[in-house]
């Protein structure tokens, strides 16, 4: 009873307010100004006969629901055609201006699982001395869990958090300060540094099962250069191409425990990277992406000898070419991708420059289906005179977009021991929060 | 330490080189073409409009090249579709911009569908096995002239917080956009009156708003939920129902493959339509009118030569 006092107290007072508006429409008042009334009334008029038609639908709705219900107890099955309209189609007759929609966890933030299964077969012939960590034959490699909301009017926070099997790690948490001054970008916490491309990506987004050969023997294996520490990029105002530059700092361990990439003793054992990426359409289906990087750190090398201030170097060159063509873009793309990395890594013996490169090619063959071929080949980062090569051709089938099965035959051929033919199989699924489509 | 002071010299030629921002027009982001329209109605030669999404894309499915980052940067305002129909894109894009005014919650950004009539918003509970369903109900709402009027509005009262000196501007171009709006709309509809009621089968659930608007009646869809390509099984249960209910029209946006719809319609005896839901969609259409005046006059021939309803 009182709100509708209410109500009634503020129709009055509209009407009272409007009253001398009416009278105001004076010669002095311009056209423009009594259109743009006109106009607005004519709005409201429309949105209020439009509100006044969908009350009587849903009022009819009702009644027609209450008469149907009485008469048919059971509803009569759907044929599939229309049922498949029904899920989805769970949805309100009623519409609603956006205005409307409420939510009270709205502060909560954007929560996703990623579960990433996998399976291999063949043996594996790894020498105890190689880099490569064997596969199981059936593990639950990971389960991320990333948490993703906006902090302030100035950042926005991201956590990834990769559950093994055995084991809890935080792979990157870290805040993002979106409108620093002067174009910068800056990040603050544990992330994958800015070497190349495959450092940078979740192993859920890769085009393949597993890392490739050089990533694995020079950059610090699955982990990679994964690090706290603080990153900066600015774009490099230019009028040809999308050029950014990054400057990281990290406090110096990356890489797996066993056989750590970088590993400080001391706080200034701290490691940099550094990336330069340039990018161009070259029409509006194709584009190339290329990028130089840098990175320095303290290594393990001497610390059984109590030296520890071996020092490695990475330099890495990385180009991507994709092609999509837009009004086809479900359907069909293909990306080619290679990096080649060298590395310097001192040790009690003298330094080690080893090298090594992959190149992948995928090809979307349908909606669903991807098929790619991938070149592998890397020298030992401890060991430059051990060079091992290899080959993996990959089919991945997507049954939606949440959702991937992988099937990846792999050969490696190792400079001491027989080769490897291995089956790799992957299964990846996400719950929560719809993310970003990688690029 | 000597590698700190090389650090911090690289930053401090970072931080310097700061760059010129460009004075006058305002810059106006689109996420899509039917956005970037309704913003050159009202926003006319006192703003620089560009879009990301080509209207002949699907809009869920648009990669986040960085040259659009480079776009994004120097964007005043950025007006997106909303609904989540950018998850999957525009989130990083606008991450990297490094342009706070475009941020949500800044004053450089406009959710479009707020102010717009939303259909299809799920009630109860919702999961991935209805497909990818937007949670915030049906993005595709600019197809409903009723709404391109109120994002209008809405562009004309962000430009107008914007560039309050230009208000008056934007305000008459927002006038007359409204009036042409009508008198279309008026010949939109009278056009379809005669078909009030025909029954369509579409593609992806695009056109929920435009069937409203005009009087359509939509019985099932290619995809056997929203984002899921089509199965056997359901393509022939489909088929079975618009023979059931004399369909006679396949509605099919110009992004998805034809091979599914052209032999549904076969089987059924219907018509399939390539069907653009943006503008920009086919050549043709250029304009936010065009959209309209595109779709109508091809639905309207199909309706007749498949004599009437």
């Amino acid at each position: 009873m009182v709100f509708r006092r209410r109500d009634a107290a503020c129709a009055l007072a509209i009407v009272v307010a409007l009253a001398p508006c009416a009278r105001a429409q004076t010669p002095g008042q311009t056209p423009a100004d009594a259109q743009a009334l006109r106009t607005a009334i004519d709005d409201l008029k429309k949105d209020f006969e439009q509100r006044l038609s969908a009350l009587e639908t849903r009022l009819a709705a009702v009644e027609a629901a209450t008469k149907q219900g009485a008469a048919t107890p059971a509803p009569p099955a759907a044929s599939s055609a229309t049922q498949a309209t029904s899920p989805a189609l769970a949805v309100s007759p009623e519409s609603a201006t956006g205005a409307s929609v409420t939510n009270a966890k709205v502060f909560n933030p954007d929560m996703a699982v990623i579960g990433n299964f996998l399976g291999a077969m063949g043996h594996p012939n790894v020498e105890p001395a190689n880099p490569l960590r064997p596969l199981p034959s059936l593990e639950m490699h990971e389960s991320e869990a990333a948490f993703q909301a906006v902090v302030d009017p100035y950042a926005r926070a991201d956590f990834f958090i990769s559950f093994g099997e055995q084991g809890v790690d935080l792979e990157e948490g870290y805040i993002t300060f979106t409108s620093l001054p002067g174009g910068l970008l800056t990040k603050v916490g544990k992330m994958r540094a800015a070497f190349g491309k495959v450092n940078t990506l979740h192993s859920h987004v890769l085009p393949w099962t597993d890392r490739p050969m050089v990533t694995n023997y020079l950059v610090g294996g699955e982990d990679g250069i994964d690090d706290a520490g603080i990153s900066v990029a600015r774009l490099i105002p230019n009028p040809w191409i999308f050029l950014e530059a990054t400057g990281q700092v990290f406090r110096g361990d990356s890489g797996d425990l066993q056989s750590p990439l970088y590993f400080a003793t001391e706080r200034t054992h701290v490691s940099y990277v550094g990336h330069l990426r340039g990018y161009q359409d070259i029409t509006e289906s194709t584009n190339i992406d290329l990028g130089v990087s840098f990175s320095r750190g303290f290594n393990s090398a001497g610390l059984a000898a109590d030296v520890d201030n071996l020092t490695t170097k990475l330099f890495g060159v990385d180009a991507t070419l994709r092609w999509k063509p837009l009004q086809r873009a479900i359907y069909h793309s293909f990306v080619l991708r290679s990096e080649a990395i060298w590395s310097q890594r001192e040790q009690l013996n003298g330094t080690q420059h080893a090298n090594g490169f992959y190149a992948s090619a995928e090809y979307q063959l349908g909606r669903r289906w991807y098929a790619g071929i991938r070149f592998d080949g890397s020298d030992h980062a401890d060991n430059a005179a051990l060079r091992d090569t290899g080959g993996s051709v990959i089919l991945t089938y997507w049954p939606s977009e949440f959702s991937q099965v992988r099937g990846q035959y792999r050969r490696t051929n190792y400079e001491i021991g027989p080769s490897a033919n291995e089956f790799l199989f992957q299964f990846q699924f996400s719950i929560g929060a719809h993310g970003a489509h990688p690029f | 330490m000597k590698h700190a002071k090389f650090v911090l010299a690289f930053l401090a030629i970072l931080v310097s080189a700061a760059s010129a921002r460009a004075q006058g027009k305002l810059n106006v982001m689109a996420a899509t073409e039917d956005l970037a329209s309704l913003a050159r109605e009202v926003g006319g030669d006192k703003i620089n409009v560009d879009s990301i999404a080509r209207g002949y894309q699907d809009p869920h499915f648009v990669e986040a090249k960085p040259s659009f980052i480079l776009k994004l940067q120097k964007a005043d305002l950025l007006i997106v579709v909303g609904r989540e129909l950018e998850i999957g894109w525009l989130p990083p894009l606008m991450q990297q911009s490094r342009n706070g005014k475009i941020q949500v919650g800044g004053q450089g950004y406009l959710d479009a569908s707020l102010t717009a009539q939303i259909l299809e918003i799920p009630t109860g509970q919702i999961t991935r096995a209805m497909g990818d369903v937007h949670p915030l109900g049906n993005p595709h709402y600019w197809l409903d002239p009723e709404n391109g009027r109120r994002v209008a509005k809405a562009i004309d009262a962000k430009l107008s917080e914007l560039r309050p000196a230009d208000k008056t501007y934007f305000d008459q171009r927002f006038a007359d956009f409204a009036q042409r709006l009508d008198a279309a709309e008026k010949r939109w509809l009278a056009a379809m009156a005669p078909y009030k009621g025909t029954k369509v089968v579409t593609y992806h659930r695009s056109f929920p708003n435009f069937a409203d608007r005009f009087g359509l009646d939509i019985i099932g869809y290619v995809e056997p939920r929203p984002g899921i390509p089509p199965t056997p099984q359901h393509t022939l249960d489909l088929i079975n129902e618009m023979k059931r209910q004399n369909v006679k029209i396949v509605m099919v946006e110009p992004y998805f493959d034809l091979k599914t719809p052209n032999s549904i319609g076969q089987q059924a005896g219907a018509q399939v339509l390539v069907m653009p839901p943006s503008v920009g969609g086919v050549k043709e259409v250029s304009d936010y009118f065009k959209l309209f005046d595109y779709d109508i006059n091809l639905l309207v021939s199909a309706i007749q030569k498949a004599g009437g309803k």
